[in-house]
Order: C-alpha cells, then sequence, then structure tokens
C-alpha cells in the first residue's frame, strides 16, 4: 500500500467576527509557468533566485499605453525611463516600439548611445551633468533638460565658445494638490523661479528654448493632478510666446502612473483603487486639448513613464530555505532573495505565489531574506499555502527599479533571464561572482599576504 | 504530553478551547494527532503511527513535531 501524502501539522487560530485581512482565497493559484516556461525549468537552468523578463508583457503593456495617448492625442512620444530598468535588452524593446531614451546621468546617457539611440532622441534630465556629459549631448542634439540656476549658467558659459546653440528645457516643480510636493527638482512655478529661468534662457541668446518639463511625482494615485500639471506648464507657454517670442514645442509630463503594486500598508489591493493608464491619457489630454493652444501648435507631448510599463512583466523565482517560530509564536519563512535584489520590498506588498501543488491550508508568516542583517525582510505578514525548505514561489510585478536597484551586499546579483515571444529563454544579465566583484579592488602591497 | 481537558473537537478539523474562548481550525494530520492525543496515545505511538501512514523521513517528522507542539503551547491548548 502506498503512503499518502504528507503535510506538516498546523493549527491557525480563526478571529470570530472579524473579516479576514488576507481577502479570497483566489490569491493562492499555484503559478507553475511564466509565458508557458515551466518556473521549475528556468530555475533548474538559471538557479535559484533568478530574474524573469517576459517579452510579450512588456510590448503588450507598451502598446496598451501608446494606444491610450495615441487615440485620444496627435502627437505623442514616449522616452524610456533607464533608471527604472536599464538592462540593455530590456530597454532595446522599447527603443524597438518607437521609444526615446531618457536618462539622468552620464552613464545612463552613454548607455543609450551605446544601444544605438540617435542622440536626438536623447533625453538628458538630472541635476548632475559634467561639462564632458553637456559638451556630448551639445553636439549630438540631445534635449538638455535643466535643473537648476547653476546649470544653466555651467551652459551659458559652455556655449560661450560654441558656435552651436543647444535644444533646451527647463524642469518645472509646481503644488498639483498633491502633497508631499517635489519641489528640489527643477525651478518652481508658483514662486516665479520657473519663469525667471525661461527669462534667462532667451535672453542668454546662447540656448534655444524648446520644450517644458516636469515629473511631479511617482506612484501618482491621481489623475487630476496631471491636469493641473499640464494648464500650469501651457501658461508657461502663453508666456513664453507672447512676452520671449518663443515658440514651445513640447510638454514634458514626465512618469509617475503606478503599476498594480500594492504599496505597504494600504488597505485594499491596488488594482482596486489606482487609476488605469487610460484615466491618466483622458486627463492629460484633456487639459492639452483645452488650454487655449491654436490647432496648428500643438505641442508635442512626451511622456517618461517607468514603472507601469516594466513592473508587471518582471518576475523573480525564488526557493524556501528554512521555516523557523519565532518567540512570539509566529512563523517565519527564509527565502533564498532580500532586500538586496528585490528593492521595492520596501515600497510594496509584492504578491508572491508558490510554484507548486498545495492543500487550502494557509499560515500567516512573515517572509525574510537570507541576508544576516535585521533590515532583511520581504513581507511583514504574509498569508500563504505550507511552505516546505526547497518549495519555489513567484514573486509578481518586480520589473521596475529592482534590476538598477539592487545592492551587491552580502550576496551577489543573480541571473537575469528573458521570454521572447516565441517562449525562448535569454540570458540577459550574468550572475555576478566573485572575480567581478573583486576585478575593482587593488590591494597594497604591504597587504599582500597574511600568515594566522 | 497531554492536551487540556476540556478541548472540544470536530472532525472538520475544529477546536474550541471553552477555557479561552479561542477557536482554531487545524489541517487534516493536526487534527488527527490531536484526536489521537485525547484517546491517549503515547508521542512515540503516534508518530509511528504517522510515519506508516504518510510519505514523511524521520528528521522532517521531528522537526515538524516539535513545531507543532509550539503551536499547541502558543494556543494554550497543553496541560501544564
Ligand atoms: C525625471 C523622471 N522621469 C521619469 C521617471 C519615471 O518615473 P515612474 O517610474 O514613476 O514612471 C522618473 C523617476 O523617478 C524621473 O525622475
Amino acid at each position: 500500500m502506498s503512503k499518502l501524502r504528507y503535510e506538516r501539522p498546523v493549527i491557525q487560530k480563526m478571529n470570530a467576527g472579524l473579516m479576514n485581512k488576507f481577502g479570497t482565497r483566489t490569491e493562492y493559484e499555484p503559478v507553475k509557468q511564466i509565458d508557458g516556461v515551466s518556473v521549475a525549468s528556468i530555475i533548474k537552468e538559471y538557479g535559484s533566485p533568478v530574474f524573469v523578463m517576459s517579452e510579450r508583457t512588456i510590448r503588450k503593456t507598451y502598446k496598451e499605453a501608446v494606444r491610450a495617448f495615441k487615440t485620444r492625442y496627435p502627437k505623442v512620444q514616449f522616452a524610456w525611463s533607464y533608471k527604472t530598468n536599464y538592462i540593455n535588452a530590456v530597454c532595446n524593446i522599447f527603443h524597438q516600439e518607437g521609444s526615446w531614451a531618457e536618462v539622468v546621468s552620464g552613464f545612463e546617457y552613454n548607455k543609450a548611445l551605446g544601444n544605438g539611440v540617435p542622440g536626438n532622441k536623447i533625453i538628458f534630465n538630472g541635476p548632475e551633468k559634467t561639462n564632458e556629459e553637456l559638451l556630448l549631448a551639445i553636439k549630438n542634439d540631445s534635449l538638455i533638460h535643466i535643473d537648476h540656476f547653476d546649470e544653466l549658467y555651467q551652459l551659458i558659459e559652455i556655449c560661450e565658445h560654441l558656435d552651436k546653440k543647444p535644444r533646451v528645457a527647463i524642469r518645472v516643480n509646481m503644488d498639483t494638490g498633491v502633497y508631499p510636493m517635489w519641489d528640489r527638482f527643477g525651478f518652481n512655478y508658483e514662486n516665479g523661479s520657473a519663469w525667471n529661468a525661461l527669462t534667462k534662457i532667451v535672453a542668454s541668446g546662447k540656448l534655444q528654448l524648446t520644450g517644458l518639463h516636469c515629473h511631479i511625482g511617482t506612484y501618482m494615485l491621481s489623475s487630476d493632478a496631471y491636469a493641473v500639471a499640464v494648464n500650469k506648464l501651457s501658461d508657461l507657454a502663453f508666456k513664453c510666446k507672447s512676452q520671449l517670442n518663443a515658440s514651445i514645442q513640447y510638454l514634458d509630463l514626465g512618469g509617475g502612473f503606478p503599476s498594480a503594486n500594492t504599496l505597504r500598508g494600504a488597505y485594499l489591493p491596488a488594482s482596486d483603487t489606482n487609476p488605469s493608464i487610460d484615466d491618466f491619457a483622458e486627463a492629460i489630454t484633456n487639459a492639452i486639448l483645452n488650454a487655449g493652444f491654436k490647432t496648428d501648435e500643438l505641442p508635442l507631448l512626451i511622456l517618461e513613464t517607468g514603472r507601469a510599463l516594466v513592473d508587471e512583466a518582471g518576475y523573480l523565482l525564488g526557493s524556501v530555505l528554512a521555516n523557523k517560530r519565532l518567540s512570539d509564536g509566529r512563523r517565519a519563512t527564509i527565502m533564498d532573495f532580500g532586500v538586496n535584489i528585490l528593492f521595492t520590498s520596501f515600497w510594496y506588498e509584492h504578491k508572491i505565489s508558490p510554484a507548486q501543488d498545495f492543500t487550502h491550508h494557509t499560515e500567516d508568516m512573515v517572509l525574510y531574506g537570507p541576508l544576516c542583517m535585521n533590515i532583511d525582510m520581504v513581507r511583514e505578514s504574509v498569508n500563504l499555502p505550507l511552505l516546505n525548505r526547497g518549495d519555489q514561489v513567484v514573486v509578481h510585478r518586480v520589473g521596475a527599479y529592482n534590476m538598477t536597484q539592487w545592492m551587491q551586499f552580502i550576496q551577489m546579483r543573480p541571473n537575469v533571464v528573458m521570454i521572447d515571444e516565441s517562449g525562448n529563454t535569454h540570458l540577459i544579465r550574468k550572475a555576478e561572482d566573485l572575480k567581478y566583484i573583486e576585478q575593482l579592488e587593488e590591494m597594497p602591497k604591504h597587504l599582500s599576504s597574511i600568515s594566522l | 504530553m497531554q492536551l487540556r481537558k476540556n478541548i472540544a473537537t470536530s472532525e472538520s478539523g475544529f477546536i474550541f478551547n471553552p477555557a479561552t474562548g479561542d477557536s482554531f481550525s487545524a489541517n487534516p494530520l493536526a487534527s488527527e494527532i490531536i484526536t489521537l492525543l485525547k484517546q491517549g496515545l503515547s508521542v512515540s505511538e503516534i508518530k509511528k503511527n504517522i510515519q506508516e501512514k504518510y510519505d514523511v523521513e524521520n528528521g522532517q517528522l521531528e522537526k515538524d513535531w516539535d513545531d507543532f507542539l509550539l503551536q499547541l503551547r502558543d494556543a494554550n491548548l497543553l496541560d501544564n
């Protein structure tokens, strides 16, 4: 007689009268494959943990976003926000789809050039740009977005010795009714700094004022805030035309649309509460169309959307290292991935699915990573089926900011794999090894040998 | 190891502790163990039972047994 399947004994306290704050059981479908490729086979081939990017999902999400805007407004251009995910294979999907590049450092700028993005389709944002970087951007006719007065004067000074007029915009910060207000980047609208900067740009005679930029925040939950931003930028554009005789060719509304990830501490899942990309498109395009531009002078609308375009396409696959019980009786599960590679667990309650079958019994638990550091907590409280050592899990919506903000800390960064539209897997970034990590270190001679 | 005297259990895995008013749900193996404990079987007899019936290695069972004990103690279901 064959033996029965074993499941470890558990009891769980029932809270009479209280709604289960973890919601319905439908969340606990096992996820055994991604785009038709089995999770177990990916882990077998590429190790655990491993990041997986879905090319199909990136293209689909991008096309839906483009459609949302282009069906409402005639002149739309997306520029891929490199900092959100700058693995070259990921960037090139966006570029193949027609996206320009939006970069915030010389490093990112050169990455975009290396990927083959023409210089005049690179938007150069951010508070730090060296003279060499600015010279390169000017030579390439890139769109330089000025962040502060020091940078404005730096640029004017560089241009003293050039016979080329760089195309520039300013980043504007403003009160859109959303707090805290992001006023550390760019020039403020309400106190007149933005207008002052625009006046100086035109008066210098050295720069071509081309556009106006803002990025009002990230994970924005109000589409109205974008309408306010459009109105304020449009007001500046009209003043540029009437008082400075400068015509603004584009309004760059930045990024900031939320993904479907749920913020830590949120009461309801994001999918129930967040506006859709169509809501944002409606608010933004309506505001521009009603701002008072003449039909033949409608500005190009640029969007630097990051997380909303790529979060959904990223998965992290990992395995259970151990189970333990804490002093207060709570169960703790230790995973082989932690905050070192899943940086966004500081912001999000990531959805986590087991990758194998399980019974309907569940446990509340805290999920820790493998780092020997107290901060390493992936989920503070999550209700999951009984997990055993070696079980595999899928963490959802990790495509934004993790593969750029991850840290080499205690552990090394793992493989990143892409599944193409035909279901083939490709290694797009190799796991780090000791040699890679140490290749930049230098050993002073007197420290090169030890004897213990 | 002994369960508190008046703990009520049902076949579906419902456990009620009248002393504290707490109720719990048990998965099949947990409720099987509780039933055997109530019948007065010893710990070693119960473990033997489980190993004969289920596909589990000794080390795994030992580990899970210790953990189950902590759960029962935490839930105030054990005597002493
Ligand atoms: C200037 C700029 N543009 C675009 C983005 C992308 O933002 P998000 O990922 O919120 O869409 C950022 C991110 O902070 C940014 O700073």
